[in-house]
């Protein structure tokens, strides 16, 4: 299961743009440049909720800063990759190192609290930068180029986001497996014990919040790309806990279950879109019974259990 | 010392644990044996007082740092990993002594470096067959195994013991003292335990709490025969 499952999943996505949807063709590559996106942000918040047992209720801040990385090296006519990452990367391992270090001080629902203030900073700081649209956000003059190179555009879109997925998911699952992943499941399960074995396990979270949050900066840099758009809205609260109910959804701790949780996400909140504007009315209900029968996600959907 | 608001549950206990040694803990129900347990491995800090290791002075230092100086210990409510194999619990305890954790890219599960060792230290404990299941499904006995196989695969210089004979059966219990007897070699063990009978043929030194205080420390003969204890402590038990 817990190869096969993944290895269906990017069989899928690799095949889409193959697949002849005629007249919706742009629309459906669109979707699925989308899922695969907030699949990015997922995976990099499981490394830390079902690797590190770290509920951070904030990790849309890192979505926001590869967001706002891109259209502050836009407006002032830096579109190269390059740049682009180390300034997105740069950015996100520093905000994570910082208040992470804070954060860590904490557990529990203070830990929950604190990241999402510090995401709410992100969030009103994003809006006080008049030079990039302050509350209305910036709008991209150029997608991000790699030398000079539109990667970013049209199917060539669908092809980066897909090898970034891909490589996001295989370097999680090669951390999990790590003796650095090791400690950090441990941590999860019993603190004291590990402490007790020698570990220090504050330099162990704060690594993972930091390798989370570049990750996830990542997918802030495509999201920006996928709309030509950067907004302080990438940071609030609702899209940090949307991408809680993506990994709690698919599964936490499983990796691709991050990935089954954000296209089932984003295609319900696609449909239901479409029937009603208040589908998160639907939506939440919908999310109760799935975690009251779903006890392993989506993941865990036909996986052994013992 | 330790204090909890007014109740002075550790109170001037002074205790010297020899290289090759093994140094009993005794007394009734709430005497502080397990705070004094706590106070040596740092997980609860001492409101005065000091805790030497070797000469080195590690009264301030956290639990993970006093186990890297070489203190190992086992609790008196169980504590392993319950998800992991009892493999993986034992090879982590490994990892913590075997060059850096901050690896990020080799899978640890298939590293010999750190499966033999722990191998070993389950062989030590009489629990190899149970290598591959997962922590959670052990008996209480053999959870206890477990965190005595954990504590040796740090090679530590001492090691605590908090009842490590608790809910133990007799057949385990004679398993577990002719264990701790040849361990004695590896290192310096502090053992806190209610079993006399265990206790008095391990211990090269016996020190007994009640209420905080050391009332009485020596050989077993001279605690066997120290008035004081008898109506403290072994008089109400025996
Ligand atoms: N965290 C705590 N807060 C308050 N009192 C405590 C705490 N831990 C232990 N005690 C008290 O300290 C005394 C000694 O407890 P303990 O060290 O567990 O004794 P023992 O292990 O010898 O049975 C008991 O009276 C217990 O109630
Ligand atoms: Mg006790």
């Amino acid at each position: 299961m817990n190869r096969l499952v993944p290895l269906l999943a990017f069989a899928a996505l690799a095949a889409v743009p193959f697949i002849p949807f005629g007249r919706e063709g742009g629309y459906v590559l669109l979707l699925v440049s989308r899922v695969m996106v907030f699949a990015l942000a997922a995976i990099s918040l499981d490394l830390l909720l079902g690797g590190g047992g770290m509920v951070s209720f904030g990790h849309a801040a890192y979505l926001a800063i590869g967001a706002y990385a891109v259209a502050i090296l836009d407006a002032n006519d830096v579109s190269e990759a390059w740049a682009v990452l180390a300034a997105a990367l740069g950015a996100a391992a520093l905000f994570a190192a910082g208040t992470g270090a804070v954060a860590l001080r904490t557990r529990g629902v203070n830990f929950i609290m604190i990241t999402l203030a510090f995401a709410q900073m992100v969030y009103f700081a994003a809006g006080s930068l008049a030079a990039y649209g302050g509350d209305d956000g910036y709008s991209l003059i150029a997608r991000t180029e790699l030398f000079g190179w539109p990667v970013l555009k049209g199917r060539g879109f669908y092809a980066t986001a897909f090898v970034l997925l891909l490589a996001g998911y295989l370097l999680c699952r090669m951390l999990v497996a790590s003796r650095f992943g090791r400690v950090l499941r441990a941590i999860r399960q019993n603190r004291q014990r590990v402490q007790a074995m020698g570990f220090n396990p504050f330099t162990v979270q704060l690594t993972a919040m930091v390798i989370a949050g570049m990750l996830c900066a990542v997918a802030g840099v495509l999201l920006a790309n996928l709309s030509e758009f950067a907004s302080p809205a990438y940071a609030t609260w609702q899209r940090s806990g949307d991408l809680l109910i993506m990994v709690i959804l698919g599964g936490a701790g499983s990796l691709h279950g991050a990935l089954l949780g954000a296209a089932f996400v984003v295609l319900l909140e696609e449909a239901l879109g479409r029937l009603t504007e208040h589908w998160r009315l639907i939506f939440g209900p919908l999310l109760v019974l799935s975690v009251l029968y779903f006890r392993g996600g989506l993941a865990g959907i036909g996986a052994k259990r013992d | 010392m330790k204090r909890y608001g007014a109740l002075l549950v550790t109170d001037s206990v002074d205790l010297a644990v020899l290289p090759g040694t093994i140094h009993a803990i005794i007394g009734p129900n709430g005497a502080g044996k397990t705070s004094l347990i706590h106070q040596i491995s740092g997980i609860v800090a001492s409101d005065a007082g000091r805790v030497l290791l070797a000469g080195r002075d590690i009264t301030h230092l956290p639990l993970h740092r006093r186990a890297r100086r070489g203190l190992a210990r086992g609790f008196q409510i169980t504590s392993v990993l319950p998800e992991f194999s009892v493999l993986e619990n034992v090879a982590l305890a490994v990892q913590a002594t075997a060059g850096s954790s901050f690896r990020f890219f080799r899978p640890a599960a298939t590293e010999a470096a750190l499966n033999q060792p722990a191998v070993a230290a389950l062989a030590r404990v009489g629990l190899e067959a149970r290598a591959a299941d997962p922590a959670r499904r052990l008996s209480h006995g053999e959870k206890r195994q477990l965190e005595l196989a954990i504590a040796l695969a740090a090679k530590p210089r001492v090691l605590l013991l908090d009842e490590p004979l608790a809910g133990a059966g007799p057949d385990e219990t004679a398993r577990l003292v002719a264990l701790l007897d040849s361990l004695r070699r590896d290192c310096a063990i502090v053992l806190v335990e209610h079993d006399m009978e265990a206790v008095f043929a391990l211990a090269d030194t016996i020190s007994v709490l009640a209420q905080g205080r050391l009332i009485a420390s020596g050989g077993p003969d001279a605690i066997r025969a120290d008035a004081g204890v008898r109506t403290a402590y072994l008089g109400e038990a025996a």
